[in-house]
Formats: C-alpha cells, sequence, structure tokens
C-alpha cells in the first residue's frame, strides 16, 4: 500500500495537437478509492496508463509510496490492474489467469494455490478454476480479471471502466461487490470511468475531468451537490443539475425573467450582475397554488419515474428538469409553481462558467 | 378491384425428375470438376508412372530411386537444411515482427524492405547470391580488400561452406514469407494481453513465452506448414549455387526428368516429397493443436 503523487503531468499524443493531460496535479491518499470521472476524451484513461507505466508523460513526475515512477516500465512498479477488455489470457485457464501475476513474481506454488483459493472463494469462481475463458460469460470473465488484480501484493490497484461492458444489472450488482472488496483489501485504488453513478456510488474522492485538466477534485457529495463549474453541474447527476440564466438587481435581489426570487445572502456581494443559477431537480419544491417566492412555470413533459416525476418545465423561455413526489398529479401545459431554497442554489459566472464565490 | 389468387408457383410445375438433383450437387459440381481434373488426375497419373512399366505394377523404378548415388545425400541434404533453417528463420521473423510491433520510426519502410525477397523469383535470388559466393564475387572480393585471402565457397569439396550459402541465401530468400504471417498474427492479438502481462510484472521473456507465443500460435502453425513444405520444394537456389554438387530432392528429380530422361524416377522423387509433406502437416496440426475454444477472444 502507498499514497500516489502525480505532479505537473503533461502528455501529448504523437501527431495529436491537443494534450491529453495538461499539467495535472493530483495526490492520491494511501488506502484510498479515487475515481476519475470524465467524457470520453478528458484524458482520464491516459491518466492511468500513465500511472501503469503503459505511456509515458512528455514531462512532470508521478511517485507511488515516495518512489519516483514516472519512468519505470509497468513490470517495476509493483501495481496491478483491471482491464476494460477484461484482457484475460484466453488460452489458459481460470487458475493460471488468477495467479499470473504471482507466478511472474516466483511465489512459491503453494502459496499461488491458497492465493487463487481465496480470491475465488471471494469472486466465486471456485466452480470454473478449470475452465478456459472462452467457456465463461462476460460477467465471469470481468471476476477472473479482478480476482487476478487482488490475488498479488500491489502498491495500487488500477481499474480502467471495468463495469462498462456489463449489462445494467450485472454493473449494479457486481458495483456493490466490488466497493466491498476493495474496502476490505484497503489497497490504494484508481478507477477510471465515464459513469457518474458510478463514480459518486464508488469513490472516497472524485476528480472529475474535463479537456486533459481535473475540472473539480473533491468528495463525491461535495463534487455532486456543490459543482465548481457548470461542466461539473451538466456531468454529474441524473438528470444532470438545471441552469437558468438569472440576474442580480443593484438591490441584490434575484430575477429570472420578470419574476423575483429569494436570493441568498451570498449574492449581496453581486449586484448589478448577470449570473447562471444553478439547481438540481430534487432541490425544486413543487406546488399547484401560488406562494411567496415561488415562480410560475409551465408544464412540458410528465415522465412517471416510479419513485418520482419527472417534470419538464418552462420558466421564462428555459426549460428544467425538476422533481415532483410521485403523488403530484399534472399535465402538461398546466401552471405549477417551482421554490427553491437559498442553500441548494448554486451561482455561476455567466462569462466564465465558474461557481461565484462569496468575497 | 377484385384481387385474383396468385398463380401456381412454376416449381410445382416442373417435373419431380428434375428436384432429385440437390441444390448441392450444382453448388460444389464445379469445384468437384476442376479439382479432379487439375488436381486429381495428375496425381494418379504421377503414381502410376511411379509405379507402371509396360508390363504393369512394378517397383523398379523405385528402386533405381533408392539405388542412385545421389538419392541419400540429396534426401540427407534436405533435411538438414529444413532443421538448421526453419528454427532460425522463425526467430528472425519473430524477431524482426516484434521489431516492428515496437512502432520505431519508418516501421512501414522497414516491413516493405523486409518483404522485398518474397517479389523475387527464386532462381534470381539464386543468381544474385552466386554473384555474391562465387570465386571472383563480391564476397571474396571484399575478403580480399580487407587483405585476406578469398575461399571457394561453391567448390564441390566443400560441403560444409555450400550448405552455408544456400543456408543464407534460403533464409534470404524465404524468412519474408514467415515474416508477413507472424506480422498479420501480431496485429491480430489485441495489445491489452501484452499490457496485462507487463503490468503483472512480466519480463519481456515471460511475456513472449506466457502470453505472446501461446496467442501466435494459429499464426506460427500456418508458416511452419507453409515453410516446411515449401523448405522440402528448395531447388532453384541451390541449383544456381551448387549446380548438382549439393544435391537436394526436388533438385533429383529434376535432373531424372530433363536431364536423364526418366519421368519414371522422377515421379517416384515427388511422391517421397509429396508424402512426407504430408506427414510433416499432420504433425504440425496435432503438435499445435489449438487448446482454446471460440477463438482467441
Amino acid at each position: 500500500m502507498a499514497d500516489i503523487s502525480i505532479s505537473n503531468l503533461i502528455k501529448t499524443y504523437p501527431g495529436g495537437t491537443e494534450r491529453a493531460t495538461d499539467d495535472v496535479s493530483l495526490h492520491i491518499a494511501d488506502g484510498s478509492f479515487t475515481v476519475l470521472l470524465g467524457p470520453s476524451g478528458c484524458g482520464k484513461t491516459t491518466l492511468l496508463r500513465m500511472l501503469a507505466g503503459l505511456e509515458l508523460p512528455d514531462s512532470g513526475s508521478i511517485s507511488i509510496g515516495g518512489r519516483d515512477v514516472t519512468y519505470l516500465p509497468p513490470n517495476k512498479r509493483n501495481i496491478s490492474m483491471v482491464f476494460q477488455s477484461y484482457a484475460v489470457f484466453p488460452h489458459r485457464s481460470v487458475r493460471y489467469n488468477i495467479g499470473f501475476g504471482l507466478q511472474m513474481a516466483k511465489v512459491a506454488k503453494e502459496q499461488i494455490d491458497k492465493k487463487v483459493q481465496w480470491a475465488a472463494d471471494l469472486l466465486q469462481l471456485t466452480p470454473y478454476l478449470d475452465r478456459l475463458p472462452a467457456q465463461l460469460s462476460g460477467g465471469q470473465r470481468q471476476r477472473v480479471a479482478v480476482a487476478r488484480a487482488i490475488v498479488v501484493d500491489a502498491d495500487v490497484l488500477l481499474m480502467d471502466e471495468p463495469l462498462s461492458n456489463l449489462d445494467a444489472l450485472l454493473r449494479l450488482n457486481f458495483r456493490s461487490e466490488l466497493k466491498k472488496i476493495v474496502q476490505d483489501l484497503g489497497t490504494t485504488t484508481v478507477y477510471v470511468t465515464h459513469d457518474q453513478s458510478e463514480a459518486l456510488s464508488l469513490g472516497d474522492q472524485v476528480a472529475v475531468m474535463r479537456k486533459g485538466r481535473i475540472a473539480q477534485l473533491g468528495d463525491p457529495l461535495d463534487v455532486y451537490d456543490a459543482p465548481s463549474d457548470r461542466f461539473v453541474g451538466g456531468f454529474i447527476g441524473s438528470p444532470p443539475m438545471n441552469f437558468v440564466d438569472a440576474a442580480v438587481t443593484p438591490d441584490g435581489e434575484l430575477v429570472v425573467g420578470d419574476q423575483r426570487l429569494m436570493a441568498p445572502s451570498l449574492l449581496q456581494s453581486f449586484g448589478n450582475h448577470s449570473i447562471v443559477l444553478g439547481v438540481r431537480a430534487e432541490n425544486v419544491s413543487v406546488a399547484k397554488e401560488r406562494a411567496s417566492g415561488h415562480i410560475a412555470a409551465t408544464v412540458l413533459v410528465v415522465e412517471p419515474m416510479g419513485s418520482t416525476i419527472l417534470l419538464t418545465v418552462d420558466v421564462e423561455g428555459q426549460t428544467l428538469k425538476v422533481q415532483a413526489p410521485p403523488s403530484f398529479r399534472t399535465a402538461p401545459h398546466q401552471t405549477i409553481w417551482l421554490g427553491f431554497s437559498p442553500n441548494t442554489m448554486r451561482f455561476y459566472d455567466r462569462e466564465t462558467s465558474m461557481a461565484l464565490e462569496a468575497n | 378491384m377484385t384481387v385474383q389468387a396468385p398463380p401456381a408457383p412454376a416449381k410445382a410445375a416442373t417435373p419431380v425428375r428434375r428436384r432429385s438433383v440437390p441444390a448441392a450437387v450444382w453448388l460444389i459440381g464445379p469445384s468437384v470438376v476442376f479439382m479432379t481434373l487439375l488436381l486429381g488426375w495428375p496425381v494418379i497419373e504421377g503414381v502410376m508412372q511411379a509405379f507402371r512399366n509396360e508390363q504393369g505394377f512394378t517397383l523398379e523404378f523405385v528402386t533405381r530411386m533408392v539405388q542412385d548415388p545421389y538419392f541419400w545425400p540429396a534426401v540427407r541434404n534436405t533435411l538438414l537444411l529444413i532443421a538448421v533453417m526453419i528454427p532460425i528463420q522463425f526467430a528472425f521473423a519473430i524477431g524482426m515482427a516484434l521489431l516492428l510491433r515496437a512502432n520505431p520510426r519508418l516501421n512501414k519502410v522497414h516491413f516493405f524492405i523486409w518483404a522485398i525477397p518474397l517479389a523475387l523469383s527464386d532462381l534470381a535470388a539464386g543468381l544474385v547470391w552466386l554473384s555474391i559466393f562465387n570465386d571472383r564475387g563480391y564476397l571474396n572480393s571484399a575478403l580480399a580488400w580487407l587483405g585476406i585471402e578469398g575461399v571457394s565457397w561453391l567448390a564441390y569439396d566443400n560441403q560444409t561452406t555450400m550448405f552455408i550459402c544456400v543456408l543464407i541465401a534460403e533464409l534470404w530468400r524465404a524468412t519474408s514469407l514467415v515474416l508477413v504471417i507472424v506480422v498479420a498474427g501480431l496485429q491480430g492479438i489485441p495489445k491489452d494481453y501484452d499490457e496485462a502481462a507487463q503490468v503483472f510484472g512480466a519480463s519481456f521473456w515471460q511475456r513472449l513465452r506466457h502470453v505472446t507465443l501461446p496467442l501466435l500460435k494459429p499464426s506460427l502453425q500456418v508458416a511452419l506448414i507453409l515453410r516446411t513444405i515449401l523448405a522440402f520444394q528448395t531447388f532453384a537456389v541451390a541449383q544456381a549455387l551448387t549446380g548438382q554438387n549439393f544435391p537436394l530432392v526436388v533438385g533429383e528429380t529434376y535432373r531424372w526428368y530433363t536431364g536423364l530422361q526418366n519421368p519414371n524416377v522422377a515421379a517416384a522423387l515427388a511422391l517421397v516429397i509429396l508424402a512426407v509433406s504430408m506427414l510433416t502437416s499432420i504433425f504440425y496440426l496435432r503438435a499445435l493443436r489449438e487448446k482454446t475454444q471460440g477463438g482467441t477472444r
């Protein structure tokens, strides 16, 4: 086990013009579970591959447990990895695949057998130990890949979208199983995904990446609750955060179109500014009757989701998604009233898209 | 508008007799005819030629073949050439393919240059090497320039250097075929396997032994069968370099057919080559049997 320090990592692929990672610095604490999250092409996989030694950076450094590994080959880094494509060797049995890392390290045979048995029990692979990967289902192959990664006593466990090739139900089940396994193992883990729900549910720490940079780094709930810019808010959450163009009057009131909202004290210092209001669907209360501080909206689409009803509404020409309780009855073209609580509203600069901080 | 019943399908009207020839026969018919004419008939003719004279069945030609003083040296030379050449050739081809996979600068150019011998006729290759190895060839000239006295590489009493010359020329000429097959095979192996092996601590040799070569097995099998059969047929290069001095089995066949005007013994020799080629193919197919089910993925 070890911590990871990444500093000023820059990588441009040969022939590429944009930086795959652009001056990334990141500290990953010993034993923590860090998720690199972002859309495709954001540099998250490149960052992981540089940690693994499968790509080398143009400049910057990586150290694992205080040891500089920036330009070390993968087999000298004491890491293990789960690949998106599983990369389970097709010509060898499940038993051999799981024990591969130990065998390469020339561990004694009895020791290998013991650890393989332990991992197979943990991942429910015991009946399949003598099968070839081609005789397993996709989910089982992924379990083999995970078992292979956890039997070696690695400093760092790297996972590259390990769940993305599984079907939805399997993914949900395996996700919690994976979380438990990694928790019990206690190994420093870096996990790459483009699935925001995976990132929120698994990570101790989430690094949201965009265009080779880390847009926001923090506790999953913080990242969800207080996105540092519009990109993060729009990328995380289902539905994504609503963004509404608004303005602050000289006397510190919030105005959307012609309607006024209760403004938190944060906005006092932004009098006479055009801003963007960000709010999550579940933080908007809906009512059929007018109440003070509520603004009027026209229902466009009603989507019952079971536990909630998802409404798409129009406020002064801008579209919002809001969640209503399942008992809420409404229909398109009706007018409803939306309430915002000051402590769940987030505000962004209209030009820079960055979150506004009180100053 | 009235809807009329569609006319009865024409099929029903055809006589039952016609239908008795299944479609499959029509589909494979032409190739069966071609195979019979172009392959089956000549093979049968060849076998008959080797075992028949005017009186009927005979072992006369086989006996003559075996008793010929050049026969056993030719068999020995051919087998020796195969035994030495194939391992070296595969080591070279795999090494070159791995170098290409490392993606060096200009790797397309390297590949192109390495594949050039593939486009060359074997007789031309033999003549090129003759100009290098003959007594006043490029090799001896270079040695003379260095102040070293030349060697008669291709002299009839110098079996060892003759063998080495044929070996080098054949290596140069035929390794590219193995290279092309191995490169194609390597390209079909996803990079992930090699990367996974690296991550789990495998060194270069461990990866080669435990991951790359086993996954390359189907390609190696094809290349081995092709190369061994073709090596049994080594002819033009050796002919150009050594003439009759370094006999090989196909060279003997040629000598019996054109020089000694005896097509019967030539046919018997050709049958020997056929039998040995078939046995090797069966051996390789069994020895390198594919263990994975459902392909490599």
